[in-house]
């Protein structure tokens, strides 16, 4: 899934075991992406000692009142850095 | 390198307490990796060396030159990597991203999974930066986490936090401080704090 | 349905930041280079041991082992384990070597 700057997305409710560098605060929520940062290797898979696995690596921005809706937050948002296959267009399904 | 600097990094002289296990696990480990020839110990002490090279002044220096030198401060917004080889600090794999302060826009970093930071340039973390405190709070209540380092950010201005969750480690590049007409680069670079780099100060005069 | 490792705690509660300055000791800047000279060696044209590894074997660690040890010795505890994981060092080894260790603090 390729996504450009200024798309809506949302991070995909997975709860999976492993080394996963998608934070738990942000699945299942909304944000835009900020940039394509590039390609990396899958962290998922170095964590295990295998490489190759490519992943396109983006910022999302959230609005804080989003993901944290409790806490009064005004326009501030948190910028978090997510690989493709934990986003999903806003819209969609999981 | 000033020969004068006391970084908080700089290690103290071994203790005479007995050690702890994770202390002899230490030291077990790289006894044995010195003795399977993986490394001398001549390396770990050039490594420690070069670890206590990088400290915050470096951040400081490329700060007080954006602050000076607007063509320079667009390069290094652009790619904070390649502005570091401009001034001869070498990044390493390092993907470094500036952010800006403007006076609508606090920046502020953190890494809630683990302790990423901008080593190759700035050194080791402060110990808070790694506590569980500062990772789990700063995401979800910025303000109050800035208030308890003393820094008040008014509610008309927005807060980015970062979380460093993968190949990016960002520097801060703060608002240079009103007062500071004509000051020489060096002079610019001593008000510039490691904390001011993370977002957790601002420069003062 | 969900699984939250203890080392992921973005948002959660906890008490105030403890703002004070912590040198780190000697064999905590040890840790540090022994970190980065097993990143740069390679075996068999890849890093002896990667930074994903040992995030992934901290993580491992289980919430009470996380929060008990310090920073540093859940590296250490990592890099000690990856490197038996990868068989370039034995229990065996590690255990005679932390008892001669122990030895010779105490002087024998």
């Amino acid at each position: 899934m390729s996504f450009s700057a200024g798309d809506r997305v949302r991070v995909r409710e997975m709860y999976p075991p492993g080394h996963v560098r998608t934070p738990f605060y942000v699945r299942g929520k909304a944000g835009i992406v900020e940039r394509v940062v590039g390609e990396f290797d899958n962290p998922e898979e170095l964590a295990y000692g295998r490489e190759g696995d490519k992943r396109i690596l983006y910022r999302v921005r959230f609005a804080q009142r989003d993901v944290f809706p409790q806490t009064p937050s005004g326009s501030d948002t948190i910028d978090v850095e997510i690989y493709e296959h934990w986003l999903v267009p806003e819209g969609d399904g999981r | 390198m000033s020969t004068t600097h006391r970084h908080p990094h700089v290690y103290h002289p071994e203790h005479h307490l007995p050690s702890t296990y994770y202390e002899k696990l230490t030291a077990a480990v790289m006894e044995l990796l010195v003795e399977k020839g993986f490394f001398t110990a001549e390396d770990v002490r050039r490594e420690i060396e070069a670890m206590d090279e990088r400290c915050p002044e470096r951040g400081a220096r490329m700060v007080a030159r954006a602050w000076i030198d607007p063509a320079f401060k667009a390069r290094m917004l652009e790619d904070g990597s390649a502005a570091m080889r401009e001034l001869g600090l070498d990044p390493g794999d390092m993907r470094l991203m500036v952010v800006e302060n403007t006076p609508s826009i606090h920046n502020v970093i953190v890494c809630t999974l683990c302790s990423c930071y901008p080593r190759m340039l700035m050194g080791p973390p402060p110990a808070w930066y790694k506590s569980r405190p500062y990772r789990s709070r700063v995401v979800r209540e910025p303000r109050k986490v800035l208030a308890e380092f003393g820094l008040q950010i008014p509610d008309e201005v927005t807060i980015r936090v970062h979380d460093s969750s993968a190949d990016l480690r960002y520097l801060v590049l703060p608002m240079r401080p009103a007062g500071t007409d004509g000051w020489s680069e060096e002079r610019l670079a001593a008000l510039v704090t490691r904390d001011a780099m993370i977002g957790t100060a601002v420069p003062r005069v | 349905m969900s699984f939250r490792s203890p080392h992921d705690m973005g948002g959660l509660p906890a008490g105030p930041v403890d703002t004070s300055e912590h040198a780190s000791t000697f064999w905590e800047q040890r840790v540090d280079a022994i970190r980065e000279l097993t990143r740069k060696i390679e075996l068999d044209g890849r890093p002896l041991i990667r930074v994903d590894e040992l995030r992934r074997a901290i993580e491992s660690l289980g919430a009470q082992s996380y929060d008990e040890l310090s920073y540093y010795e859940r590296w250490i505890h990592a890099l000690s384990t990856l490197l038996v994981e990868k068989g370039v060092l034995t229990t065996a080894e590690l255990g005679r070597k932390l008892a001669e260790i122990e030895a010779r603090e105490e002087g024998t």
